[in-house]
């Protein structure tokens, strides 16, 4: 009974934390969505640990808990790939914008350049 | 100018090289003396060149930001060359300029005017979970907007200073967010919001964005967002 609380209190403390960093634009839609999925999946889980066992006998698990233990490391490998690639596509990205900014600032530099000139043989 | 207002028309493009010519070309020819801007959001083929060569000012993204980003680009272009007006209008052709004067009449006394299909004129017919969709979005944000609203998708809009001003500085890039979560935002923020009816044509070239396998997820998308939208401040 004390587990019980101990764990869906940790859940549903996790549910406020994300409603609200939703709530103040901290957080994307697409990620936002993703722990809001992943926390109405554990909360019912955490009251009643025991929903699983069946699930886990089907597959050879020997109990529920341990089912949920490996299906949640498989899960949080999986964000850390997903993270991964953003940040690939991220680096992506930041290497097209200062390649964007040089060219911009040769094209000024080159621009200016020419004004000089034009100017020095004018005076 | 139209109607005595400094006016810019924003033109979201991605991929549109087959009709943005022309739409820009329309535009110009309906509405002398109006500003077209073409934000480019990293188009693989030429939208930026034929748009600048069809007379219309160009940004060009580096890479893709979506509508959103795009939209927030274009009021930013609005809000610092000093626009009394800011209008967004599709690349495909699919709205009509000649409805320009009468939104931007209709911001006198409003400050977000939206070209609507489905509001009368034209014929414009989607269906299945597409549909369902839009009438949950009329629905809720009717309400929260206190005015009719059956179109809550167009991506024909007029803005006014204040509005512009707003959107310079918060404008989402999420899907669906460009238009859902804007209404709410502007809505909650007191800022008057009316609908006119347009036609809409069909689009002039290129490949629809949506096909009708992703109507569900659609959806369930448009849910999601609009849930968001309402619980954020
Ligand atoms: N900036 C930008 N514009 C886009 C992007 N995707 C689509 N657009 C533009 O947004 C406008 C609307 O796109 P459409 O694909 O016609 O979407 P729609 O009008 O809602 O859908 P249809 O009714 O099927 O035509 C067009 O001007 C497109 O060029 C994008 O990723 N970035
Ligand atoms: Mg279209």
């Amino acid at each position: 009974m004390k587990l019980t609380l101990v764990t869906g209190l940790t859940g549903l403390l996790l549910l406020g934390t994300i409603v609200e960093l939703l709530r103040r634009r901290q957080l994307r839609e697409k990620y936002g969505m993703l722990w809001l999925a992943v926390l109405i999946i554990v909360i019912p889980l955490s009251l009643f640990p025991r929903l699983l066992d069946n699930v886990a006998e089907l597959l050879g698990v020997a109990s529920g808990v341990s089912l949920v233990l490996f299906l949640g490391i498989v899960f949080l490998l999986l964000v850390c790939v997903h993270l991964s690639w953003e940040v690939s596509a991220l680096e992506e990205e930041t290497r097209t914008l200062a390649e964007d900014f040089a060219l911009l600032r040769a094209q000024i530099d080159a621009d200016r350049a020419a004004r000089d000139e034009l100017v020095s043989t004018d005076g | 100018m139209v109607n005595g207002k400094r006016t810019l028309i924003i033109i979201p493009a991605l991929n549109e090289s087959g009709s943005i010519a022309d739409v820009v070309g329309e535009v110009r020819g309906e509405l002398p003396g109006v500003d077209v801007l073409v934000v480019d959001d990293g188009s693989t083929d030429r939208t930026a060149a034929v748009a600048a060569a069809a007379g219309a000012k160009v940004a060009k993204l580096p890479y893709n930001l979506g509508v959103g980003g795009a939209m927030r680009l274009g009021y930013r272009y609005a809000r610092d060359h000093d626009y009394d007006v800011a209008i967004q209008i599709d690349a495909d052709g699919q709205h009509d300029p000649r409805y320009v004067p009468k939104l931007v009449d209709l911001l006198d006394d409003n400050d977000l005017v939206i070209g609507a299909r489905f509001a009368g004129e034209g014929d414009y017919n989607v269906r299945g979970p597409r549909r369902w969709a839009m009438v949950m979005l009329s629905a809720v944000l009717s309400r929260v907007a206190h005015t009719k609203l059956t179109d809550t998708t167009s991506g024909f809009r007029a803005a006014n200073r204040r509005v512009i001003e707003m959107f310079a500085g918060w404008y989402p890039a999420e899907y669906l967010g460009d238009t859902v979560e804007t209404l709410v935002h502007t809505a909650r923020r007191g800022y008057r919001i009316r609908q006119v009816p347009v036609a809409m044509r069909k689009r002039m070239a290129g490949t629809p964005s949506h096909s009708p396998a992703k109507a569900m997820v659609y959806l369930g998308r448009a849910f999601a967002v609009l849930t968001l939208a309402l619980i954020r401040r």
